[in-house]
């Protein structure tokens, strides 16, 4: 047996038990094995070929004493002749624990760096249960990203999911993988847990450039699918991050961010099992089921009541066409608790990150900000940064239409206000991580560029102690 | 393969022969009937039958079937699938079948307890007898009441299929769900009841009388509203705002028992809204909220299946309420997630798709489903009602995707909500132009009998305005405010106070997050008020720009600045706010 299969394997309780050597059909992704009574669904099975591979499947059907199982690597080269299924008697386990942290493996848990395989003696399965609601703790903390303009205007909240809406070409692998360098939260310790899935290997080695010293700080899983890695596989990558992220937020009282970027390669190998089924397509061929499995996934983030530690997700999509009615962001939409969404006018404004800050929402972060959490004055002088900066959007619009010169004073102030805020808070470094209380400042300093009777949605005290004097204005 | 007979209960057993999914095919089971609820597999799991050809069934499966096997045994149990009604259902969190969440583990696995309302079947009620032995009871009529569960009297009623005189009646005790409170005739009647909830509860007649449900969100009660026993869907993308005006509804409107369907959506909002609920007094019973809501939670990444069971499940149970005099509101959020989960077993059991891969029969269960909701003469000849509420979440948005357009079939409001409204964060996003009520001239009589007859024509005005404002700040866009005529720029600045004075509605205010049926009049006045004069000074040849730049905060600022009920505080202002306007002039 190799190494990879090993991996697996060893989260078994029962060794794989009989061989099935009466493989009736291949098609596509599918295999489909007689002899198979007593099989149980959602089972998972080892499949050896006459060159020594090992595959693995999981059962999507059993009728009489057949079995179809969807196989996770390519398919092609098999012959019917000389295959052997080997059930596992269970739905595929994985070890849970410590031992995964610093650890790259592939998209299915095996090493890829010189360790030896995680192991261990807790195992868990990779779809988990679903999390009694009646337990779940309202999600109330901030995780600080160290990026203003998520931090300020769209504040993340431990027990979060919270998407990054994206279009290919623009720096939403940038912006995910330095929220995972630099987030943090209030609890005792603050671990990443980040999964590739189709991502090409140039990213794949950004990425870990980017989270060397995370890893080397043990804070850091990495399950990494590359484009060119088994389509199939991307089905289980996420779910196998989540089962190791929850065992060490709820067990070992960890808080957890998990980055899972791209859901849209996701869906595809979703899609594409779907499809060999020949299921019936509900929107751009996509199955019917669709929300009900992406929520599967995204549902596990949360908190416990009456424990430590916080599931976090940020999924990362990029949307086909830039369309966000497309059914992988619309259905992330109706699953997550809002978005961050990136678009290519503000990257060609020359910001970074690229957020779309009027299109992008936290729901959770009004109960995550203010007096205790972040600041008093953060939810009052988000909302008025937003609500000003919708008002500047139209001045400019119009300002394109009559000129700068022919617009009243306060229009002229609004103006000024955008280019405050972009230059001060919505544009950041690359690796640099600004604290709260830095990132709030720099939105009052932004505001300070409109009249003071425009400051209408944020209480007086509040502006006396906050709104910068006139001289240090910059 | 031969069925089985169980040696030691005598029930009929048969075997599994496919497994996909929630769908298992079964073999053996002689005389199992359509909805017939059976066990399937060593841990038992709920399933209900389908379709039966032969001695074979299809069988929709309640929860994960991972594990389970051909061969696997399969027991009927002779009933459908029902729910247990009794008292412990106020203030308690249920699954789609009706099981008590509260009494569950942390995660759910397929191995679950029967359990039985809150507090267990060991729980006991106080029950205080109003019958007395000797008289002759027909269904629906009084037993006796229970109080302490939850902020309403729970009233023990004589069920549908019982009558005749009471030979028995239990003094009052302390009684478990399972001990009998009466005995009618030969029958004993237990404290809890079980209802099979693809049924509805049968009532006398509809009643034709009219009454709005007060929702306390002032777009649904000034411009769409609903009366009691009607049904309504809101449907909106993602985002738009329909978890938050169904919670808010949940939390101020007029019912009396409000059943909250989490139908398929987020567990952290589940966590929000029981949170939320527990902490909010009821204004009418000085207890909490949640003292008179019933949770049923079926997250999205719960069972597929139980999601389908669980709007029935919220029906019964609204109506088991109803059946006591009660007006009940059923909130299904989301009624979409409900329409995939019928449309994913249909596709497995290979069923000819229609629309969207949707199975033909999704118009006739929609319709089906929000014909439960009504206001009615009981058996017992109380009137009660249940009204339902439900939001769609259209894929992409679409309007015209199936869901959608078979909901706005049969129901009586639709408060569409307006993504671009929400988008500037003008909520509740409830579009003025796209949504509807039917009973308008219904609910208007009943204003006029209630001490409102203005409301009607208010309305009407108020409609007018924004759709005309609607239409010139169109034109403006074009040839400029400017080029308009005096009495079309008010009507611009008219549709904006309604806007932001009247139907924008913040959810997370102290004050404005509920607004009685005077303070939502008051504050329609008072910018209606504001209108006209603002068009006589026009005639007066004051200059539209004068107006337009004179301070209406004392409109835009009323709803917030006063509180929730305090209409007189409204109705103070127009007074100052219309010498103001004067002075313009
Ligand atoms: N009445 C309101 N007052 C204030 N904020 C609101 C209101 N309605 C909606 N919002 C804002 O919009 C966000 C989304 O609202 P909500 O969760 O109700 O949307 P939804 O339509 O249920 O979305 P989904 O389909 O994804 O469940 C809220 O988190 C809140 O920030
Ligand atoms: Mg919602």
């Amino acid at each position: 047996m190799s190494s990879r299969s090993r991996t697996i394997a060893e989260g078994q309780d029962r060794a794989p038990s009989v061989a099935h050597a009466d493989v009736r059909e291949l098609r596509g992704p599918l295999l489909v094995v007689g002899g198979a009574e007593g099989v149980g669904w959602d089972e998972f099975a080892e499949i050896d070929s006459p060159d020594g591979a090992v595959r693995h499947g999981l059962v999507l059907e059993v009728r009489g004493d057949l079995a179809t199982l969807q196989v996770l690597e390519p398919t092609d080269g098999l012959a019917l002749g000389g295959l052997e299924v080997r059930f596992g008697g269970q739905p595929l386990h994985i070890p849970v624990g410590r031992g995964w942290l610093g650890r790259a493996c592939n998209g299915r848990g095996a090493p890829l760096d010189s360790g030896p395989p995680v192991g261990g003696s807790l195992v868990r399965p990779i779809n988990g249960w679903p999390l009694n609601p009646i337990h779940r703790e309202p999600p109330q903390e901030p995780v600080v990203t160290g990026i203003s303009a998520v931090d300020a205007l769209m504040t993340v909240v431990k027990g979060q999911k919270l998407p990054i809406f994206s279009v290919p070409g623009l720096a939403h692998l940038d912006l995910a993988t330095q929220i995972a360098a630099q987030a943090t939260a209030s609890g005792s310790s603050f671990l990443v847990v980040f999964a590739a899935m189709g991502m090409t290997h140039a990213d794949i080695a950004f990425v870990r450039d980017r989270l060397e010293e995370r890893s080397s700080a043990s804070e850091l899983v990495l399950f990494l699918n590359a484009a060119d890695d088994p389509v199939i596989e991307r089905i289980l990558t996420p779910r196998i991050a989540l089962t190791v992220a929850e065992h060490l937020a709820y067990e070992e009282g960890v808080d957890v961010l998990v980055i899972m970027s791209d859901m849209t390669s996701y869906a595809e190998a979703v899609r594409e099992v779907a499809a060999a089924r020949g299921e019936i397509p509900a929107r751009r061929g996509y199955p019917g089921y669709l929300y009900s499995d992406l929520a599967s996934i995204y549902e596990r983030c949360g908190r416990v009541r009456g424990r430590e530690g916080s599931v976090t997700i940020m999924p990362v999509l990029t949307m086909p066409a830039g369309d966000i009615t497309h059914p992988v962001p619309d259905l992330t939409g109706y699953i997550t608790e809002g978005q961050i969404v990136l678009s290519a006018d503000v990257a060609a404004r020359g910001i970074y990150p690229p957020v779309d800050v009027l299109s992008s929402l936290s729901r959770l972060m009004r109960s995550g900000v203010g007096e205790g959490r972040t600041r008093k004055d953060h939810l009052h002088v988000s909302a008025q940064a937003l609500s000003a900066l919708a008002r500047a959007r139209q001045t400019a619009e119009l300002a394109e239409l009559v000129g700068t010169a022919a617009m009243s004073e306060t229009d002229q102030s609004y103006l000024a206000y955008r280019e405050m805020l972009e230059k001060e808070l919505l544009n950041q470094g690359r690796s640099e991580a600004r604290k709260i209380n830095d990132t709030l400042n720099r939105v009052w300093r932004a505001l300070g560029s409109l009249p003071r009777r425009e400051l209408n949605m944020i209480p007086q005290a509040l502006v006396e102690q906050y709104l910068p004097e006139e001289g240090e204005l910059p | 393969m031969a069925g089985v007979t169980d040696a030691a209960g005598g029930r009929r057993a048969g075997r599994i022969v496919r497994v996909n999914g929630p769908l298992v095919e079964v073999e053996g089971l002689e005389g199992l009937a359509i909805l017939e609820l059976v066990r399937l597999g060593p841990h038992g799991i709920s399933g209900e039958t389908i379709s039966v050809t032969g001695t074979r069934a299809i069988v929709q499966a309640y929860e994960y079937t991972g594990g389970l096997a051909c061969g696997d045994r399969v027991d009927g149990t002779g009933s459908p699938l029902a729910g247990l009604l009794g008292p412990g259902l106020l203030g308690g969190v249920f699954d789609g079948l009706l099981r008590p969440l509260s009494s569950e583990s942390l995660w759910l696995t397929a191995e679950r307890d029967e359990g039985v309302l809150s507090g267990g079947v060991a729980k006991t009620w106080n029950f205080s007898p109003t019958a007395a032995l000797g008289n002759e009871v027909s269904p629906g009529d009084l037993l006796g009441v229970i109080t302490g569960s939850g902020s309403l009297e729970h009233r023990v009623l004589v069920p549908s299929t019982t009558a005749g005189e009471i030979t028995w009646v239990s003094g009052p005790a302390p009684l478990r769900l399972s001990d009998p409170v009466a005995r009618v005739g030969e029958r004993e009647v237990a404290l809890g009841e079980r209802w099979p909830i693809r049924r509805a509860r049968p009532f006398r007649e509809r009643t034709a009388d009219v009454a709005p449900l007060h929702t306390g969100q002032r777009v649904l009660d000034l411009m769409f509203p609903l009366p009691l026993g009607a049904a309504a869907a809101v449907p909106g993308g993602f985002g738009t705002g329909k978890t938050l005006l169904l919670q808010q509804i949940a939390k101020w409107s007029s019912a009396d028992v409000i059943v909250y369907v989490g139908c398929g959506e987020r567990g952290n909002e589940m966590a929000d809204v029981l949170a939320g609920l527990s902490e909010l007094e009821d204004i009418r019973t000085g207890g909490r909220l949640i003292d008179r809501t019933v949770i049923i939670a079926n997250t999205s990444n719960m069972p597929m299946m139980a999601r389908e069971a669980s709007v029935y499940t919220g029906l019964t149970v609204a109506e088991y309420f109803r059946d006591m005099g009660y007006d009940a509101l059923v909130i299904a959020d989301s009624t979409s997630r409900w329409a995939e989960a019928l449309r994913e077993f249909a596709n497995r059991n290979g069923e000819l798709p229609a629309e969207e891969g949707y199975p033909a029969s999704l118009a006739s269960n929609l319709a089906a489903f929000y014909e439960r909701a009504g206001r009615v003469v009981t058996l017992g000849g109380r009137v009660g009602s249940v009204t339902v509420v439900g939001a769609v979440s259209p894929p992409g948005g679409d309007m015209t995707e199936p869901v959608t357009t078979d909901t706005e079939r049969f129901v009586r409001s639709l408060w569409l909500l307006d993504p671009d409204l929400a988008y500037a964060r003008h909520y509740p996003a409830v579009s003025w132009s796209g949504s509807f009520t039917r009973d308008l001239d219904a609910i208007a009589v009943w204003h006029g009998t209630n001490g409102n007859e203005a409301w009607a024509s208010q309305r009407t005005r108020a409609s007018v305005i924004l759709s005309e404002a609607d239409r010139l700040a169109a034109l403006a866009e074009v040839i400029g405010t400017t080029s308009l005529p005096g009495h079309e720029r008010v009507t611009i600045l008219g549709g904006r106070l309604l806007r932001e004075g009247v139907l924008r509605q913040n959810a997370l205010s102290r004050n404005d997050g509920y607004c009685s049926t005077e303070k939502g009049i008051a504050l329609l006045g008072l910018a209606l008020a504001a209108v006209d004069t603002c068009h006589e000074l026009i005639d007066r040849g004051v200059s539209a720009a004068t107006i337009e730049q004179a301070d209406y905060g004392l409109v835009l600022r009323a709803a917030e600045e006063t509180a929730s009920d305090d209409a007189a505080g409204v109705v103070g202002r127009q007074e100052t706010l219309l010498r103001r306007l004067a002075e313009l002039a």
